[in-house]
């Protein structure tokens, strides 16, 4: 822009020249520029009040528009609504793979009080407390008394319940419907559906929340409304869920086990057909978290799936599957299991201080010899031997549907030395779930898929990635087989059913300091049946048992948790639809009888 | 011949005043306020009856005060309007700093009839809410300064009325009364866009709105409620806007006929934020529209005369007066059919009460005054060959 002097030179020295005031020409522009000043704001107010004109014209407009179209819908008749918006409490059904119910809701009542509309406050506390004994009268008395306009008395009520209330006949209080989880199998897969709660709570409906187990982690999808109430489909069989907790827990009790959990998985797809854990809880009455001493006490804690456990023993075919894989050894190939061994500064014993001296591949296995498998570890490497158990997916937690599997976080060594090799291949110095041991089991069952573990009903296989060759797979599958026929787990044989599997008896490591208990232990027995054409992976875990018939107890899985197992598979594989193999292909002994 | 010589008729320099004010006066606007105030008294024979009963009064008191109220508001608005502007400034400015004292020892001084908030002072016969007051003059001296400021060496208009309306606002907020506060922060606005504020700084100015909406929102519960109200997408129909909106739909096109509306009997504010509802209900969305019709032509009129304006000052404050106008009648109306959140506001002329009944006088008095035809120097440009 160039600036326009107010005091032009020019004309200032003509003006000079002619002997007139050059004021007056510097006042002249001034004001010829003021003026202009003004037009232009002048015409730009023009244009902007036509615009807010216009503005207010469409927006009274709109105002009298929107009128119209209020004045042309109907009216509705004004009702008392909660206030908020309405809580969907549809929450869909959960069945077994059956498609029996394993959870759903049921239409109940809850209690509340509004004690400004209520006649007599004394006799409703009273009366009150007289139905529900747990209510504390004092406070009751003092709360329909006070200032409070309205408060909860119950959240659910049993119909007999609901009876005795409203014959006290109190207006000030009132019943609000609404919507409760129910568990109609009691304590049956308490650990899978974990169990509900009262969300956001209105006097029309609640919500229903999801506070553990599937129920939580499926909490949303459960209570999605786009989903209509189609039932979520679990993998679990309720019935084999049940025949599995009862032999479980006769078991347990047989047996003085602290604790017990048992898994059944099918070895193609994953699913898990039974999980579980005892002691146990109803869904219906979930206990409270214990709020002092090991969590792991309480009933709510799965051992399946939370619990890790130095598993022992039965991690010995990992040791052999993967020496085999690598081609260090094959089934025959005879080991020196003499000792002394020393790894690292510490003894490497067996069990009862035996000594098998030469063994081959398949006896170590059979014979469960911790110095035959510790030498396969060597010879393998910490390296290759962690691949490999990562592979198996020991390092993660497994990937159960339930909320509590984050917490089934395997423990590794902090330094994977030479002597975490030897131990872990004999199964201490990692701990794990037992739900993570059946998915290993589940690799060598299948032929050598890495499976995950779901609660889900699948349609076909979910073959993960291959873990070990189809050759190492079978030729474990036969040692495993062999260790039922002759080795430690001589009890676990059912007729007809070609169980295999492996012993595993871990001392249980001291909850303070280093060092293990010399007299509890933790006893699995990790099985596959039938051997045949395997089809599932069973894993039978007890806590401290203690088998006491003979004159010595006995703490050895073959003797605890293998008999436990078997029984299990007796009641179960019929109920899996398993054909027994009966029909002996070559006629055995025919006994002759006398009179 | 002779006598206009020697003067012995007395002439007057100038033209007589009532036909002066009769000939330059915006003669559908007023006739447009009139009709609204006699809305006003019709409304206020149905909706006030209930409210009469409740307090124990005859059932046409509250009617009788308003005519009184409205018969009083009238004849300040036509003096006012007679006035000129400089006259009008000049009384404005006065009454500014009476109304911005009266504002400042309301904590001391005011009493909040029990409504949460202390924006009123109890006289004897009725009570007195500076903040009405404050509104008109308080457009006025603005827009003195926003003009002022055009000239050359004028004050620094624009930051001075800034820091006015600011402290007017903070004033108004911890009554808390947010609505009179964006009424005055919008007239502001108005007055500032057409005084030519640069666009950058009016979108600034919206993002600040909003902020000081947002912390409002949290911070006041009174606030929060509201807006909570409006946002939730079903109307509770136990609510005054459930309320609002049943009756509307109940009235339908003709209303259910005079007297026959229940809406006043549950709205404990029919007579006042709700009377739209009212006449909804009872005469239907004829007579809604026509109270529409009137206001829009009021501020649409207003605002198309002020285009012709040359002076500064004049259209600056003219324009305030009827945007401020426009939008208490927009904002009562859009609470009601659900288009804005629930805000107390009165719908000028036509709800009851006796101070906003005569500062709505006041200001619209003013309003015509400025929107009065007069010269405007075109004769000056035609002379000077600056036709547009």
């Amino acid at each position: 822009m160039i600036r326009t002097p107010l005091r032009p030179l020019a004309r200032i020295l003509d003006a000079r020249r002619k002997g007139e005031n050059p004021d007056a020409i510097e006042r002249e522009n001034l004001r010829i520029r003021h003026e202009q000043m003004r037009d232009k704001a002048r015409l730009r107010a023009e244009g902007r009040l036509l615009v807010m004109a216009v503005m207010f014209f469409c927006a009274f407009g709109v105002v009298g528009a929107r009128m119209g179209t209020l004045a042309a819908s109907e009216p509705m008749e004004p009702r008392a609504q909660a206030t908020g918006a309405s809580i969907i409490a549809n929450r869909a059904d959960i069945v077994d793979r059956k498609g029996r119910i394993m959870a759903t809701n049921m239409e109940t009542f809850s209690l509340y009080a509004h004690p400004q509309q209520m006649i007599d406050p004394e006799r409703a506390a009273t009366e009150l407390v007289k139905i529900f004994p747990e209510l504390d009268h004092d406070r009751l008395r003092k709360d329909f008394t006070g200032n409070r306009k309205f408060m909860w008395v119950r959240k659910k009520l049993s119909p007999e319940q609901k009876q005795s209330v409203h014959d006290i006949g109190e207006p000030g209080l009132l019943f609000g419907p609404r919507e409760m989880r129910l568990y109609p199998n009691g304590a049956l897969a308490a650990h899978i559906l974990g169990g509900a709660s009262f969300g956001r709570e209105g006097v029309h409906s609640a919500e229903v929340i999801g506070t553990a187990g599937i129920e939580k982690f499926f909490d949303k999808e459960l209570r999605d409304p786009a989903r209509e109430g189609a039932p979520l489909q679990l993998s679990i069989d309720l019935t084999i869920q049940s025949a599995a907790e009862r032999v479980l827990l006769g078991g347990m009790k047989l047996l003085n086990a602290k604790g017990a959990a048992s898994v059944l998985m099918d070895v193609h797809t994953g699913e898990v057909i039974s999980i579980a854990s005892l002691p146990d809880f109803d869904p219906n009455d979930r206990p409270r978290p214990l709020t002092e001493g090991d969590a792991s006490d309480s009933p709510l804690f799965n051992r399946a799936v939370q619990g890790v456990y130095e598993l022992g023993s039965t991690f010995k075919i990992f040791a052999s599957a993967q020496a085999l894989e690598l081609g260090l050894v094959n089934p025959g190939t005879v080991i020196d299991t003499s000792g002394p061994m020393k790894v690292g500064g510490f003894k490497i014993g067996e069990f009862n201080n035996k000594n098998y001296g030469p063994l081959s591949v398949s006896d170590i296995i059979v014979k469960s010899s911790n110095r035959g498998t510790g030498r396969m570890a060597l010879s393998i490497g910490s390296k290759r031997q962690k691949e490999f158990l990562e592979d198996l997916g020991f390092f993660e937690p497994t990937p159960l549907e339930i909320v509590e599997a984050k917490g089934g976080q395997p423990l590794l060594p902090q330094k994977w030395t030479e002597l975490s090799s030897v131990t872990i291949s004999y199964g201490h110095g990692l701990s794990s779930s037992p739900l993570h041991l059946a998915a290993g089991y589940a690799a060598i069952a299948n032929g050598g898929h890495y499976v995950a573990p779901t609660l889900l009903r699948q349609d076909g296989p979910r073959l993960g990635p291959r873990v070990m060759s189809e050759r190492t797979a079978a030729q474990s599958l036969e040692m495993l087989r062999k260790v039922v026929t002759e080795g430690t787990a001589s009890f676990g044989e059912v007729p007809g059913y070609h169980v295999g599997g492996k012993t595993g008896t871990a001392d249980k490591p001291k909850r303070r300091g280093g060092g293990y208990y010399k007299d509890k232990v933790i006893n699995t027995f990790a099985s596959v049946f039938p051997t045949t054409d395997p089809k599932y992976v069973l894993i039978v875990t007890l806590d401290e048992p203690v088998e006491t018939s003979g004159t010595k107890p006995r703490r050895t899985a073959g003797w605890t948790a293998v008999p436990v197992a078997a029984e299990m598979i007796r009641r179960v594989a019929p109920l899996l639809g398993l054909r027994p193999d009966v029909e002996t292909r070559h006629l055995t002994g025919i006994i002759n009888t006398s009179n | 011949m002779t006598e206009m010589v020697y003067g012995a008729v007395p002439s007057r320099a100038g033209e007589p005043v009532l036909p002066k004010w009769w000939r330059t006066v915006d003669k559908w606007s007023l006739s447009c306020i009139f009709i609204l105030f006699g809305i006003g008294l019709l409304l206020g024979l149905a909706a006030s009856p209930p409210l009469a009963e409740r307090n124990g009064f005859a059932p046409f008191h509250y009617v009788q005060r308003q005519a009184f109220f409205g018969g009083t508001a009238l004849i300040v608005l036509i003096v006012t309007s007679m006035l000129s502007p400089i006259v009008v400034r000049r009384f404005a400015v006065i009454g500014f700093v009476f109304a911005f004292i009266a504002l400042a020892l309301l904590p001391f001084f005011g009493t909040d009839f029990g409504k949460g908030a202390v924006r009123w002072y109890s006289i004897g016969f009725g009570s007195l809410q500076p903040s009405e007051f404050l509104k008109p003059t308080f457009v006025i001296v603005a827009a003195w300064l926003l003009a002022a400021s055009q000239e050359l060496g004028g004050p620094p208009g624009k930051t001075l009325s800034f820091a006015l309306t600011v402290s007017i606002v903070l004033m108004l907020a911890l009554q808390p009364d947010f609505g009179q506060a964006c009424l005055v922060l919008f007239g502001w606005g108005v007055m500032y866009f057409v005084a030519g504020a640069p666009m950058l700084l009016l979108i600034g100015m919206a993002g600040l709105v909003i902020f000081a909406g947002t912390v409002a929102y949290q911070n006041s519960e009174h606030f929060a409620r509201r807006i909570d109200g409006f946002l939730s997408p079903e109307v509770d129909p136990t609510t005054q806007l459930g309320y609002a909106t049943n009756a509307i739909r109940e009235g339908g096109f003709f209303g259910v006929g005079v007297g026959e509306g229940q809406v006043k009997w549950s709205l404990p504010d029919a007579h006042t934020d709700f009377i739209i509802a009212v006449a909804a209900e009872e005469y239907g969305l004829v007579l809604v529209l026509i109270i529409i019709a009137l206001y829009a032509t009021i501020v649409v009129r207003s605002l198309l005369r002020l285009m012709r304006e040359r002076d500064p000052f004049i259209r600056l404050a003219g324009t305030g007066l009827a945007c401020m106008f426009g939008v208490q009648a927009m904002i009562n109306m859009g609470v009601a059919v659900r288009l804005l959140p629930a805000k107390g506001m009165t719908l000028p002329f036509v709800s009851y009460g006796g101070s906003s009944l005569i500062a709505g006088g006041i200001a619209v008095g003013m309003l015509l005054a400025f929107t009065r035809t007069r010269p405007q120097g075109e004769i000056g440009d035609i002379l000077r060959g600056r036709l547009r």
